[in-house]
C-alpha cells in the first residue's frame, strides 16, 4: 500500500472501509483460524500453541520477504526459485557447519552469498536480457536444482550448528524462540526500509509504474536487479532457519516453499502486479496459511482432504478480495 | 501480389513483426533440429522403431500438455494445475477401466470428463471470480492433487494390457505415440481455423480491445481453460499407458515443464501470440535434451545443472526472438 492509501483509509476508518483492507481481512482469517482450532482441539489457541505456530510461520514468512520486494518492483515480477535457494542454501550450511559451532559464521555468510549471487543472476537475465522473470525464474530453478545435486553428488550431508539450531527450536525470553524475535525484528526492519527510505520509495516508484519512475530519475534497473538479489539472500535465510529446525537436510527441503510465499503475498494484500502492498500484510498471510495447515493436521484429517481444504480456503480467501476489475466498455 | 499492397505492408510495419515472428519460429526449428541431430549422432539406435516407439511414448503426454498449454497462454492466462490435473484424470481412468480389456473406451471418456470438469473449475475461477490465473490455478491444483489422493491413495492399479500393448504397437509402420504427437499437430491446425481460437488471440492480446469488439470474455477464457482441461485428460491416458500403472503423484513437473515447452515454441508469457505447433516443438526439445544429456556420458549428479542451463539458455534465445510488446 502507497502512503496516499494508508493516510486514506486511515482518515476513514469506518468499519465497513476496514473490511476491505486485506490486511486487516488476512488478520480476521488468522483469528477465524485460531478460533476454529481452539474449539476442534482445546488448546490450539494457547500461549505455547500460538508461539510454536509462529516459529513454523517464520520459514515461510522470512522466504516470502524476497518475494513480497520482487512483486512490488512490478513488472510481471515474481520468483519462482525461492524454494530451491533455500533449500541449497540449507545444504550448504550443513556442509559448512557439520555440526560444530564453530564454523557457524562462515556457515550461514557462505550461502547468504550464493543465495545472493542467483538472485543477481535472475536480476540480470531479466533487466538486461529483458527475459520475463517467470521464465528466467523457471529456468533458474532447473539450474539451480542441478548445482544442489552436483554440489552434493545427491547425497545430503552435514548438520545444522547447534547455534543455529538453539536460535530456532529453544524458547528464549518468554518462551519464545530466538528465531520468532528475528522475524519480529526482519518485519520492522522491512516495513521502515519500504515506507521510510530512498530504496522503498523507489521501489514502489518502480512497481507503481516503471515508464514514469525512470523519467523521474529513479534507477529502475538497479532497483529491479537488487530486488531479485534480495529475493535470494532472503530465500537463503529462510532455507537456513528451516535447517536449524531439522537439524540435517534432505534434498527437497524447502522446494514446496516457492508457490506458498507467492500465496502469502497476495493474502497480504499485494497487488500482484506490483506497486501496491506490505511486508506486514505477508507476513499475516504466511501466519495464516501455516495456521491453517496445522488446524488441518491437528484435525486428524487425511492428507487428501487437507491439501483439498487448503486450495478451497485458498481460493475463498483469494475470491473476497484478490478478483481483478471488471471489463467495461 | 502488387505493389500496393507490398508499399502497405512496409509503412504499416507489419512485415517486421511477420518477419521477427518467424524469427522466433526459426529458433525453435533449429534447437529442435539440432537436438535431434545431437540425439541421433549420440544414439546410433535413434531412427530404430524400436527407439522411436519408447522415446515418442515418454514425450507424447507432455506435447499433449503443452498443446493445452498454449491455448491457456495464449489466452493470456497460465495454467500450474496442469500436473494435478492430469494426476486426477489419470486415477480416475484407472478407477473406471478396472484393468478391463472392454471398459478402456470407457476410461478415455472418463479421463476426458474429469480433464473438462477441472478446466471448468479453473475457467470459472478465472473467467468468473476473475482471481489472478498464476495463484487461482495453484489453488485448484492443490484442489485436484488432493482429490487424486482421495482416489488413489498409494501408487497402484494395473492398467488394462490391451492398452498399453497398443500404445507400443505401430500403425502401418509408423510408432503409435509418434502417431499421437502428429494427432496433436493437426488438432491446432484445425483448431487454428475455429473462431474460439480466433477469440482465445483476441482475449490474450488485448482484453479491453476484444471485450468492446464484442467478443465474449468471459465465456472464452472458460471455454480455453476447459478445453485445455479436455487436452490433458488425454495427456493422461498417454501416462497411463506408457507406465501402465496408477500413480496419484504422476505429472508432478507436468505443469511448469508445459510452460517452458510453450516458451520455447516461441509463444509469448503476455499472451495473444505464437502457436501450438511451436509447444509441441518446444516440448520435444525438453524432451530430447534430457536424452541426449544422458547419452553425452554426464556423469549422473551432474546431468541435472547441465540440462538447466542449456534449458535456460535456450529459454533466452526463444525469448529474445519472440516479438517484444512496444514500449518496454
Amino acid at each position: 500500500m502507497s502512503e496516499g492509501t494508508l493516510t486514506d483509509s486511515r482518515q476513514r476508518l469506518r468499519p465497513a472501509r476496514a473490511l476491505r483492507n486485506p490486511i486487516v481481512l488476512a488478520g480476521l482469517a488468522a483469528v477465524v483460524i485460531v478460533v476454529a482450532g481452539q474449539i476442534v482441539s482445546p488448546g490450539f489457541a494457547s500461549y505455547g500453541q500460538l508461539v510454536s505456530l509462529a516459529r513454523v510461520a517464520s520459514f515461510l514468512g522470512i522466504m516470502a520477504i524476497g518475494q513480497t520486494i520482487v512483486i512490488l518492483a512490478g513488472g510481471d515480477g515474481i520468483d519462482l526459485s525461492v524454494g530451491k535457494v533455500a533449500t541449497l542454501g540449507a545444504i550448504i550450511g550443513a556442509r559448512l557447519m557439520q555440526g560444530d559451532n564453530s564454523h557457524v559464521l562462515i556457515g550461514i555468510a557462505v550461502p547468504l552469498l550464493v543465495g545472493g549471487l542467483i538472485g543477481l543472476a535472475n536480476g540480470l537475465g531479466i533487466t538486461l536480457l529483458r527475459i520475463p522473470p517467470f521464465v528466467m525464474t523457471l529456468g533458474m530453478m532447473g539450474v539451480v536444482q542441478g548445482i544442489a545435486l552436483a554440489y552434493t553428488g545427491g547425497v545430503a550431508a552435514g548438520r545444522s550448528a547447534p547455534a543455529l539450531t538453539g536460535l530456532v527450536n529453544q524458547r528464549w525470553l518468554l518462551e519464545i524462540p530466538g528465531v520468532v524475535y528475528m522475524w519480529i525484528v526482519l518485519i520492522v526492519v522491512v516495513t521502515w526500509s519500504l515506507r521510510r527510505t530512498t530504496v522503498g520509495w523507489d521501489l514502489y516508484a518502480v512497481g507503481t509504474n516503471r515508464v514514469a519512475a525512470r523519467l523521474s530519475g529513479r534507477p529502475v534497473r538497479r532497483v529491479a536487479i537488487g530486488a531479485y538479489t534480495a529475493s535470494g539472500v532472503f530465500a537463503a535465510l529462510g532455507g537456513l532457519m528451516l535447517l536449524g529446525y531439522t537439524e540435517s537436510v534432505f534434498l527437497n527441503l524447502a522446494d514446496a516453499y516457492t508457490l506458498p510465499t507467492v500465496a502469502a503475498v497476495i493474502i497480504g494484500g499485494t497487488l500482484a502486479s506490483g506497486g501496491v502492498g506490505s511486508y506486514a500484510g505477508t507476513a499475516i498471510g504466511a501466519f495464516v496459511l501455516t495456521a491453517l495447515s496445522s488446524l488441518l493436521s491437528t484435525m486428524n484429517m487425511p492428507e487428501s482432504w487437507r491439501i483439498i481444504i487448503q486450495g478451497l480456503v485458498l481460493l475463498s480467501l483469494l475470491a473476497v478480495y484478490g478478483r481483478q476489475r471488471r471489463l467495461r466498455a | 501480389m502488387s505493389t500496393d499492397s507490398v508499399s502497405g505492408l512496409l509503412r504499416d510495419g507489419s512485415w517486421q513483426s511477420r518477419l521477427r515472428a518467424s524469427l522466433s519460429s526459426w529458433v525453435t526449428l533449429a534447437i529442435l533440429l539440432a537436438a535431434v541431430a545431437a540425439n541421433a549422432w549420440l544414439q546410433p539406435t535413434f531412427f530404430t522403431a524400436y527407439s522411436l516407439t519408447s522415446n515418442f511414448a515418454t514425450f507424447a503426454p507432455l506435447v499433449l500438455a503443452a498443446v493445452a498449454q498454449s491455448v491457456i497462454v495464449i489466452g493470456g492466462g497460465l495454467d500450474l494445475s496442469i500436473g494435478a490435473i492430469a494426476a486426477l484424470s489419470s486415477v480416475v481412468a484407472l478407477h473406471v477401466m478396472a484393468a478391463d480389456d472392454s471398459r478402456i473406451l470407457l476410461g478415455l471418456l472418463a479421463a476426458l470428463a474429469t480433464g473438462a470438469a477441472c478446466g471448468a473449475l479453473n475457467g470459472f475461477v478465472v473467467a468468473v471470480v476473475r482471481l489472478q490465473p498464476l495463484i487461482a490455478t495453484f489453488a485448484t491444483s492443490s484442489i485436484f492433487a488432493g482429490a487424486a489422493l482421495v482416489v488413489l491413495p498409494s501408487p497402484g492399479g494395473a492398467v488394462p494390457a490391451a492398452l498399453t500393448t497398443a500404445y507400443r504397437s505401430r500403425v502401418a509402420g509408423i510408432p503409435v505415440p509418434m502417431l499421437i504427437v502428429a494427432a496433436a499437430l493437426v488438432f491446432w491446425l484445425a483448431l487454428e481455423r475455429t473462431r474460439l481460437l480466433r477469440h482465445v488471440r483476441a482475449v490474450g492480446g488485448n482484453r479491453e480491445a476484444a471485450f468492446t469488439s464484442l467478443v465474449p470474455v468471459a465465456r472464452t477464457q472458460w471455454a480455453g481453460y476447459t478445453l485445455a482441461g479436455t487436452l490433458v485428460g488425454c495427456a493422461a491416458m498417454a501416462i497411463l499407458a506408457n507406465t501402465g500403472a496408477g500413480d496419484p503423484f504422476i505429472g508432478s513437473n507436468m505443469a511448469l515443464d508445459s510452460i517452458a515447452a510453450v516458451v520455447l515454441g516461441g509463444i509469448a508469457l503476455s499472451g495473444g501470440r505464437g502457436s501450438g505447433i511451436g509447444a509441441v516443438g518446444g516440448a520435444l526439445i525438453l524432451s530430447f535434451v534430457g536424452n541426449v544429456i544422458s547419452f553425452l556420458g554426464v556423469p549422473t549428479t551432474w546431468r541435472q545443472l547441465v540440462s538447466g542451463l542449456v534449458i535456460i539458455a535456450a529459454l533466452a534465445m526463444s525469448v529474445l526472438t519472440t516479438t517484444k510488446e512496444r514500449g518496454r
